[in-house]
């Protein structure tokens, strides 16, 4: 199931034997030590269903909705990295999400409001209550300048999309049920239904070819200026449950409730006739459940469900290089942190959509040999559970390195918590009094002394709060750069406090100098977004990891980037590398071993060793064999600076407790699958 | 199968037999609207489907209506004569009778004949044949007469022949009959005496006839309630002598002997006639209707309360008097075939294109080679020999001779003497001989290849394969397709190898070739001109029968898709042109055993792909038919046998299934317990 092409590529690379860069090698290079590992598997993690996909081939971004109201934006781009959220709701159930005008997004839910959302600013522009009832679908006219939605009253409300919000335009009362067919051009066409069977989305072709898919399993070809049916295509025993068209209008892609996905594709009857016909192309089971989304870019169909797998399958014959866009992708787990870690207490914070966990991890005084699992002593403690209040998520959440703070924040309120430890009990005490400023952060950071919290809030602005026993005061806050909003997702402190470096999705990292209360610099603007940063100890160099899977070495005092980063932009980064999937999601440090670099995306944990030779393509990039009975020198011929283990996977979170110790929380897909409700039973055999 | 509908009244005005009575029903120039002649005064026009009569005109009193009525198709007017020699002529607007054109002839006339497609011609009474125009042009000419004292007009009827009109008239004297063939495309009258044969004591009473090419197959019922058939030649060797002709039984006692009242005959098509009369002396009477390739009764319909001795047909209308009302029994003659009997007769759903046949049509296609139909040639053959057994052969030595020395051309026209006469009991060993004759004489000299006359000698239906080997090698050799396909069409005995080598030639035969020569596309009938333009365009594409693209695999995903819901488009257009397709017919028509058949098949090379899609096509039209053959219960019963045991594979397969689920879900219980353990990483 997690054949990832990542993987088969490395396993691939089994046979290649490297011969470059031995000579070099530092003695000390043989071994990278031993680790314990805490391997944590009780992080109760779900992902929410998706619930709608709206693909915008102006910034070949995909937005997708899902149940609990989150919205999240992928950039296809930058390698299908998740580069916005917008959090869930719990009364905003989203039904339905397009883009219009270019790059806006809106949204329509069952709360019967219309939400347009700030891509810059993350958060949501406005909400307008549509007066129809909830809103089960909406579309874009062709021109993008006018928005239609469909109310839960049968009522299609024409609403035109003005500069800076949507005013009302019209109402199409038409249909005395609700109308829960998809409206997807501005024609007054309504679903077509013959017997008692929901029409779940209709599509209007320009040539006046409607298609509609229903719940007896049908697509189905009609004649919008007759009204008759021309042609009809039984393709599941369930439902079929949505439908895009692609703008060519040449192809379409349809998911059904059996979580299957059908191509369709209108191609010509004989090699050299003009005569068209729309044709069942190719089927694609990549869901279990209900595929209740789909989209169609120019080189891909879309899909998402209620197994929560967001599916991009290239369309070969679109794919013009073979590069790893044309891979299948199959994105299950947010682009960014849920996890945060004290060091010091061994404390493990997880952040859910409306709770906090707190768990201590266990002990062991046993020791092994690499593969052994040891005895424990004690075992891992639940010791805390943060239930919200009110009906927003969770967007954000940190525990302190030492323990003692615990801090979130949703949408309009900021909390933090102060941790108290008296042998095996703990109480938990609000901060209260926030200032008006803290109401909704987008990343929260302590520093490494537990001294300082810094807030990254929606308005681009960061804020610096020194924390006092029991209570807090603001010391500093970095507006944005003139002119620009974006917000700040992604901080870094460097472990000796005296710098802090943020990013946004697009624009540079920018660096402050905390002790002068001022910007330091702004390491240069790269093309694709940052996943992951982290200040590296003593050296305070800067690691930044991009969604291209590039890694850069900024040194901070020195304003440029690291010798070390020069040459591996040089060379180049193993093929495989930049083959993986996943964005590294964090990086940190080994506090003895200045020269280790550790990061992890959810397949791999990789420990760069800067003092080893890089690998170039034809070396072995993933070894996991220890070396037996061959002789140092191969050793050491094979050893290159990248160390990697597959071991944990998927992989939501590595980090380094303390020299000789590891925390991986990993998230089995069988554990997500089995809280998912029973998928509709397939015969595999047979009729 | 010919099938009687509901019968239904058309005047309700009763009539009366004899002259008050009806005198005649005929077309209009509109479809499904007839002219109904009233013996005395009145002509009625009505729409039939109505039953509503839409004008009713009468001459004055005194005046009496001698011939019906009937239109002129060239101008839609409508033509009466009252008194024997008046004309009146008008339109349906007119009135009045008495207001219309009229012209006095200076000869009593006995019918006027309008059919479409030319002038009505006018028959007098003493046997001469005018044009209505140029009656009309001078309406006193003087009429010259044809026929001798006492000699009486009993019957007429006109015929298009080559788009010229051939009219016939039967005349009566001291109780002998003689035929009059007018033509107008050669203004030749003969006349033939009707020679009775050996019923020389029954009385014809009534006569119809039907037109081949070159015959006129006059039907006559004679008193002793037999149908007797006499071919009479449209174009004489002779015109000037008076010749025989001698009419030879068709159908036996189809009304019963001497009946008291009026029978009457009439050809409806090729193999059907409808008879009136009663069927046994004391019956009431009937209309039935009769094969004449079979001597079958098809249906009959009783007429309780009586008839007159008229019976007209026109269309797909019966009319006759029942009673004293005028009754129309609509007719219809399916066309009979196996898939039709078996529900696989199916249309073309779309009411503006034409239904294509998806079955050998059995009926139509002229399949003379068949046995029962041979057997039936025969018997015609054995009949004739019985009643012409005194016939001399004709001038066969001098056709010999000049087959042995003269030029094509003067073949042909010996060739077309000796056809016209009468033919000889050994007709069909003479025609072979002829064959053989011109075929010796081709193979010494190869140049010469007598087409015409081998083509009409195989037309006269009596020669089979064995009569004359070497005549189908012979136009093998020439690629004579034409010949080919008539060879085929008439020969019951051709072997497999010669069959098989046919069809390669069929297959083989370029588009273009194919268009120069002259094919007979009876079998393709259905095929109009302008679906042939369609089909012509399809061939090209589908010529190499294979296109690169296909290899896809998406692609062959369409083909499947595509299949079901484009059956209908597929089937109305053919993979190969029309006639290629008459061809082919006329290879599936043939009569093969396929033991033999097999191994010559095996010669024709796989490049000719059309042939796949020919028999697939073929195959998809008589799919219930192939499937109810006995020879497919086995391979049914094994299909049956093997799905059944899938069906048992799958279920155990499913069965299998859910036990490893159940064990993965063990498994995975396990596993879960592990939520979390420390263990030891070393890293290299």
């Amino acid at each position: 199931m997690f054949s990832s092409g990542r993987e088969r590529n490395l396993r691939g690379c089994g046979l290649l034997l490297a011969d470059a860069g031995g000579a070099r090698c530092p003695p000390c290079a043989v071994g990278m030590g031993e680790f314990k590992v805490h391997r944590v598997r009780f992080f109760n993690y779900v992902p929410s269903g998706i619930r709608c996909v709206a693909y915008n081939n102006q910034s070949n971004r995909l937005a997708v909705s899902r149940t609990d109201g989150t919205v999240e934006i992928y950039n296809l781009s930058a390698n299908y990295f998740q580069e916005k959220f917008f959090p869930g709701h719990e009364s905003r159930a989203t039904e339905a999400l397009c883009w219009a005008k270019g790059q806006r997004l809106f949204s329509g839910g069952l709360n019967g409001e219309i939400i347009e959302y700030d891509l810059q600013a993350l958060n949501i522009k406005y909400a307008m209550d549509a007066f129809g009832g909830p809103i089960w679908s909406m579309a874009v006219s062709p021109c993008g300048s006018q928005l239609l939605v469909g109310c839960e009253d049968g009522s299609v409300k024409l609403f035109q999309i003005t500069p800076d919000k949507i005013q009302f335009e019209r109402n199409f009362d038409r249909q005395k049920r609700s109308a829960v067919h998809k409206m997807l051009v501005d024609r007054q066409y309504m679903g077509v239904s013959k017997r008692k069977c929901i029409i779940w989305g209709v599509a209007f072709l320009s040539d006046g070819t409607v298609i509609s898919v229903d719940s007896a399993g049908k697509v189905q070809f009609w004649d919008s200026a007759t009204g008759t049916l021309v042609k009809n295509h039984l393709i599941a025993n369930a439902d079929v449950q949505s439908i895009a068209v692609s703008d060519q209008e040449d192809s379409f892609v349809v998911g059904t409730a059996e979580g299957t996905v059908f191509h369709f594709q209108l191609v010509s009857v004989t090699s050299n006739s003009s005569e068209k016909q729309w044709v069942r192309t190719k089927p694609f089971q990549h869901h279990t459940h209900d595929v209740r989304a789909v989209a169609h870019s120019p080189t891909a169909l879309i899909s998402g469900g209620t197994d929560t797998h967001l599916v991009i399958r290239p369309l070969m014959e679109k794919v013009e290089v073979k590069n790893y866009d044309a891979a299948l992708r199959k994105i299950t787990f947010p682009h960014r942190r849920l996890i945060s870690c004290s060091k010091k207490r061994h404390l493990l914070l997880f952040q859910f959509a409306h709770h906090l966990e707190l768990w201590r991890l266990g002990s062991t005084v046993a020791t092994g040999k690499n593969g052994d699992t040891l005895p424990l002593s004690k075992d891992a403690d639940h010791l805390l559970h943060l239930k919200t209040k009110g009906p927003e998520n969770i967007i954000c959440s940190c525990i302190s390195p030492c323990g003692s703070w615990i801090a979130y924040s949703t949408t309009s309120r900021f909390f933090l918590y102060r941790l108290n430890y008296e042998h095996d009990n703990i109480s938990l005490q609000r901060v209260s009094k926030m200032p008006a400023f803290l109401r909704s952060a987008l990343q929260i950071l302590f520093s490494e002394d537990s001294t300082k919290l810094f807030v990254a809030s929606n308005q681009g602005s960061l804020h610096i709060i020194r924390l006092l026993e029991g209570s807090f005061k603001h010391l500093h806050t970095f507006q944005p750069q003139s002119g620009t909003v974006e917000s700040m997702c992604l901080l870094a402190v460097s472990p000796d406090g005296n710098w802090l470096a943020a990013s946004g999705t697009s624009a540079g990292v920018h660096v402050y100098n905390i002790k002068h209360l001022k910007l330091h610099c702004t390491v240069p603007a790269y093309n694709f977004p940052v996943t992951a940063l982290a200040i590296a100890p003593s050296t305070n160099n800067l690691v930044i990891a991009h969604s291209d899977q590039q890694v850069f070495e900024y040194s901070i005092p020195d304003k440029q980037y690291t010798e070390w980063s020069r040459t591996i932009q040089k060379q180049g980064f193993h093929y495989l590398w930049l083959q993986r999937d996943t964005p590294i999601t964090h990086i940190s440090f080994h506090p003895k071993r200045p020269m280790h670099i550790l990061l992890h995306d959810a397949y791999m944990f990789c420990i760069i060793d800067k003092s080893l030779p890089l690998p170039n393509d034809k070396t072995l990039l993933y070894n996991p064999l220890p070396p037996t009975n061959e002789s140092d020198v191969i050793r050491r011929r094979t050893a290159h600076a990248f160390k990697i283990s597959k071991i944990y996977k998927p992989l939501l979170f590595m980090d380094l407790l303390d020299e000789r110790t590891l925390v991986a929380v990993e998230r089995p897909l069988d554990d997500i699958i089995a809280q998912l409700p029973p998928p509709i039973k397939k015969k595999k055999f047979g009729t | 199968m010919a099938a009687l509908e509901e019968e239904f009244t058309l005047s309700t005005v009763p009539l009366g037999a004899g002259p008050n009575g009806l005198l005649g029903v005929e077309q209009s120039d509109k479809t499904d609207q007839f002219l109904v002649t009233h013996g005395g005064r009145t002509v009625i026009l009505y729409k039939v489907s109505d039953q509503k009569p839409l004008g009713s005109w009468s001459v004055k009193q005194g005046q009496i209506i001698t011939c019906p009525a009937v239109c002129n198709f060239q101008t839609g007017e409508f033509i009466v004569v009252h008194d024997n020699k008046v004309l009146r002529i008008w339109n349906t607007e007119n009135v009045n009778l008495d207001k219309v054109f009229k012209a006095t002839l200076s000869a009593e006339i006995y019918r006027i004949h309008s059919i479409q497609g030319t002038e009505p011609l006018v028959l007098f009474k003493e046997g001469a044949v005018r044009g209505l125009e140029a009656l009309l042009a001078e309406p006193q000419q003087k009429i010259e007469t044809v026929v001798s004292d006492d000699e009486v007009i009993k019957w007429t009827k006109v015929f298009m022949v080559f788009r010229h009109p051939v009219l016939i008239f039967i005349t009566e004297k001291h109780g002998n009959h003689f035929a009059y063939i007018q033509t107008f495309s050669s203004r030749t009258l003969s006349k033939y005496t009707l020679f009775h044969g050996q019923e020389e004591k029954s009385v014809i009473q009534n006569f119809t006839a039907s037109v081949d090419r070159k015959f006129i197959s006059l039907m006559s019922l004679s008193s002793d309630g037999c149908v007797y058939e006499t071919l009479i030649p449209i174009h004489p060797r002779d015109p000037d002598e008076n010749q025989r002709v001698v009419r030879s039984l068709l159908l036996k006692t189809v009304v019963a002997g001497n009946a008291p009242s009026g029978v009457a005959l009439t050809v409806l098509d090729q193999d059907h006639v409808a008879v009136l009369g009663p069927p046994l002396p004391a019956s009431k009477e009937c209309l039935s209707i009769w094969n004449t390739k079979f001597q079958t009764l098809q249906t009959s319909r009783e007429l309780p309360q009586g008839t007159s001795g008229q019976l007209w047909y026109f269309g797909e209308n019966l009319f006759m008097l029942h009673g004293k009302f005028l009754t129309v029994i609509p007719y219809k003659c399916e066309v009979s075939s196996l898939a039709g009997a078996l529900g696989k007769l199916k249309h073309s759903q779309d009411p503006g294109t034409h239904t294509v046949p998806h079955f050998v049509n059995w009926e139509t296609s002229r399949g003379y080679g068949f046995g029962s139909q041979n057997s039936e040639q025969s018997k015609r053959i054995l009949r004739r020999r019985k009643i012409e057994v005194n016939v001399p052969p004709p001038a066969f030595e001098q056709l010999l001779s000049t087959i042995k020395k003269d030029s094509e051309k003067d073949i042909e026209v010996e060739l077309c003497k000796f056809l016209a006469v009468k033919r000889t009991p050994d007709f069909h060993a003479i025609v072979g001989d002829i064959v053989l004759e011109l075929l010796g004489r081709h193979t010494t000299e190869p140049s010469f290849y007598p087409r015409n006359s081998l083509m009409q000698l195989i037309q006269t239906h009596v020669l089979s394969y064995s009569l004359c080997p070497g005549l189908m090698e012979a136009a093998l050799e020439k690629t004579d397709v034409q010949m080919l396909q008539l060879c085929l069409q008439q020969f019951p005995d051709i072997p497999e190898s010669i069959t098989c080598a046919c069809l390669k030639i069929f297959l083989s035969i370029s588009d273009d070739s194919l268009q120069e020569t002259e094919i007979n596309m009876e079998s393709v009938s259905d095929c109009s001109d302008p679906v042939q333009e369609k089909m012509d365009e399809q061939t090209e594409i589908l010529q190499n029968g294979f296109n690169a693209d296909e290899q896809n695999c998406d692609s062959c995903d369409r083909k499947l898709n595509q299949k079901p819901q484009d059956a209908a488009e597929e089937t109305t257009s053919c993979p190969v042109v029309p006639k290629r397709a008459a061809l082919l017919n006329a290879i599936l028509h043939s009569a093969y055993s396929e033991m033999f058949l097999l191994p010559h098949l095996k010669d024709i090379p796989a490049q000719h792909v059309t042939i796949m899609d020919w028999i697939c096509l073929l195959l998809d039209a008589n799919f219930t038919v192939v499937v109810m053959i006995p020879e497919a219960k086995r391979l049914l019963l094994s299909l049956y046998k093997f799905v059944k045991s899938q069906i048992c594979i799958c279920s155990e397969l499913n069965k299998i299934e859910v036990s490893f689920r159940e064990l993965q879900k063990l498994n995975q219980e396990k596993n879960n317990r592990e939520l979390y353990s420390i263990e030891v990483l070393e890293l290299f």
